[in-house]
């Protein structure tokens, strides 16, 4: 059963491995991600089922016990996430598998895409499932480094400089990190969470506190909060749309996630966190507002992506079950909704041949299945019920409304203020690029690189691979029931962190606590 | 990864590439073999060094033992896989250092990707290896394995893992030297080399 928690993991490793040797059989790579990653949405799926029926599962590797060892750890939240990224991962594999069969024929492969896209997924789980605060980071340079290559690869020289900007930021956050971890391993003598959240408590207040505050910087960079937001809306846009739809869809929730299990497992918080809740509401308004801005049809998803961040940021700055089960239901629907938004997106420029939002016209009359599969996600962004979008709002807007104090107040009203912008936002796109005439497509601006767009060309795998997404984010509505019920589980387990530790520990957990 | 340059074949310069394989080996079987130093046909973007291309390739095979002993020493001393890994990478960036890329395509005939995925795999594969026992992932056990003449040697399963990490290691090594070296080198103005390499 401790398999379910390490092959999400490894699995997409060997892939990786395999596919650098087999760079010359293009069919074999690509069948092989495919089966990988299918493998693990399975997988995924019963360790859910197993974790919401049985409790967490723990795994010493190696079978070293846990303040020393490394362990790995599945509880709800991290078997939900890693079931919706493996979703979403799934998709974009074949999405880009469909686009570049179509673009390049289907013999020739590449030699960094699929071994990159791989070690990829395999960060990700990894930093879902890790149980220690160096694990983490590991999962996080993992992710990264994967990220770097993708982002930058067979690319132009503007694309480059906007890639320099995601890799320096993201050598500077990792650098932080890697001081925050030295700095709480000074100040406690570990890094394992659960045994961090046993010592931590014998901390002085303000030690707590500064640790609490760096880690939520470190984190604020990736998941991109306002305003250590800067360097997305530059560097995400400029990548193809499946890499960019997985960045979006996938790396800046790992951060939030990251921010849900430290604060929550390491800190305790025992009320609303004024701070996260002001930052919560600027990174929402602030994201809207550039995103009503924005021409650049990516660049402007990009700052509603930002602006949704905040979300999340919302939820779990109040620290009570309606806050977090919103926050993780928040984060489910957005994974799914942000990446078929990019997608879609990708399909929408190659039949315009531009990014620009006012430079094409009469794509629905022109593509109604593709407007179908911008307009669906969409809609669930901006909150409209009774998609899934609204689903997780609603359960937010009660949360802050339940906590009663004039800030969560506020930051419920910057919520509803920001749906409405997002729906703005959204509904501006509709009108000036879907209505209308169909405008004749915009000839490649740079045909030699791995942007393609224009072509007026889909092939059916990338049409699926769209339309499955989308699919997926309509499931959501029909399983809100079950859905819900578990992300309330799994709030309350995160707000009672003592199975978690108990779990990891022992027995020896009661007897530490006291101390 | 072969180290032995005898199974080489001369690399055609231009006046005997016209030659057909059978003259070709009928006149050239008494040119000596270039064992200490590459011939003339290896030339770089610099100036070559008597000194220091024999003195890397005496050098060479030392290096790459030491590089396996610190692997399976490193179980119980310092040492281990990566460690391992870099000094047997070393051992190919002196050779590179020395002789430039020609230097480097006679002792490599694998792509350096390739030893990256090989090491990788290993590694996975050790990893996993456990859950067919019934054991959990990573979990090593020693074995005694009586050798002659040295005696009982334990054998630890981690041991392959450490030989995936060591793989890696020179296989990225390796790519750097391709990708930052070799290639450079390739763009570089005034280098007649022939275009040998096919990665």
């Amino acid at each position: 059963m401790t398999a379910l928690v390490t092959l999400p993991v490894l699995l997409p490793l060997l892939a990786a491995a395999l596919s650098l040797m087999l760079t010359r059989f293009a069919t074999i790579q690509r069948l092989l991600g495919l089966i990988v990653l299918l493998l693990i949405v399975l997988d995924a799926a019963w360790l859910l089922q197993v974790v919401d029926s049985e409790g967490p599962v723990v795994v010493q590797l190696g079978g070293h016990a846990a303040p020393f060892g490394i362990t790995m750890i599945a509880d709800r939240l991290a078997a939900l996430l890693l079931l919706v990224s493996a979703v979403v991962t799934l998709s974009v594999l074949l999405f880009s598998i469909g686009q570049r069969i179509t673009d390049y024929g289907r013999d020739t492969s590449s030699t960094a895409f699929h071994p990159m896209y791989l070690v990829l997924c395999s960060g990700v789980s990894l930093a879902y499932v890790s149980g220690d605060l160096f694990n983490l980071f590991v999962a996080f340079e993992i992710m990264l480094a994967a990220s770097y290559v993708l982002i930058t690869r067979r690319t132009t020289a503007s694309r480059i400089r906007a890639g320099m900007t995601y890799v320096i930021v993201s050598l500077a956050a990792s650098l932080l990190f890697i001081t925050m971890i030295a700095l709480v391993y000074a100040a406690t003598g570990t890094v394992n969470l659960a045994d961090l959240a046993d010592k931590m408590g014998a901390l002085p207040d303000g030690i707590q506190l500064g640790l609490s505050l760096l880690m939520l910087v470190v984190f604020g960079i990736k998941a991109a909060m306002v305003p250590l937001h800067f360097w997305l809306p530059d560097s995400y846009p400029t990548a193809p749309a499946p890499i960019t739809a997985v960045f979006a869809g996938l790396l800046t929730k790992v951060g939030v996630y990251a921010m849900i299990r430290t604060q929550t497992l390491v800190f305790d918080h025992m009320e609303s966190w004024t701070v996260l809740l002001v930052l919560g509401s600027l990174t929402m308004i602030v994201g809207a507002l550039g995103a009503i801005a924005q021409d650049d049809i990516n660049r402007l998803l990009s700052f509603l992506l930002v602006s949704h961040i905040g979300f999340m940021l919302f939820g779990l700055a109040l620290f009570n079950e309606l806050g977090m089960t919103g926050a993780i239901l928040y984060v489910v629907h957005h994974i799914i909704v942000q990446a078929s938004l990019f997608l879609a997106c990708g399909l929408v420029t190659r039949h315009t041949g531009t990014v620009s939002v006012n430079g094409m016209s009469g794509v629905a009359k022109a593509y109604p299945l593709i407007a179908v599969l911008f307009a669906l996600p969409a809609l669930s962004l901006a909150g409209i019920p009774p998609f899934s979008g609204f689903i997780a709002k609603i359960a937010l807007f009660q949360a802050g409304v339940q906590e009663a104090t004039p800030i969560a107040y506020v930051a419920t009203g910057a919520a509803i203020l920001t749906s409405l912008l997002t729906l703005y936002a959204v509904g501006r796109v509709w009108v000036v690029s879907f209505w209308g005439e169909p405008s004749t497509p915009h000839p490649d601006p740079d045909p030699t690189d791995e942007l393609i767009v224009g072509t007026r060309v889909t092939s059916r795998s990338m049409t699926t691979a769209t339309g499955g997404l989308v699919a997926a984010g309509l499931l959501i509505i029909f399983v809100a029931g079950p859905l819900s019920g578990i992300s309330e589980r799994a709030a309350t387990d995160l707000l009672d962190p003592s199975s978690y530790r108990e779990v990891v520990l022992g027995d020896s957990a009661i007897a530490g606590g006291g101390e | 990864m072969k180290a032995n340059p005898e199974s080489d074949p001369q690399p055609n310069s231009e006046s005997n590439s016209e030659f057909n394989l059978h003259e070709e080996m009928w006149n050239d079987w008494d040119v000596p073999r270039d064992q200490l130093l590459a011939g003339e046909y290896a030339g770089g973007v610099w100036k070559r060094s008597l000194l220091l291309e024999s003195a890397a390739r005496i050098v060479f095979p030392t290096v790459l033992v030491f590089s396996i002993y610190l692997l399976i020493a490193g179980h119980y001393d310092a040492g281990g896989g990566f460690s391992g890994g870099l000094v047997a990478g070393l051992a190919f960036v002196v050779r590179y250092v020395a002789g430039g890329r020609g230097e480097l395509a006679t002792i490599l005939r694998i792509r350096p990707l390739v030893v990256v995925g090989m090491g990788l795999t290993i590694a996975v594969v050790v990893a996993l290896a456990p859950l067919l026992v019934g054991g959990e992932v990573l979990a090593t056990t020693t074995f005694d394995v009586p050798l002659p003449v040295i005696g009982d040697v334990k054998i630890a399963t981690s041991l392959g893992l450490d030989l995936g990490v060591y793989l890696l290691i020179v296989g990225v090594v390796l790519d750097l030297l391709r990708t930052l070296g070799a290639g450079i080198e390739l763009q570089a103005p005034g280098d007649r080399t022939s275009k040998r390499e096919g990665a």
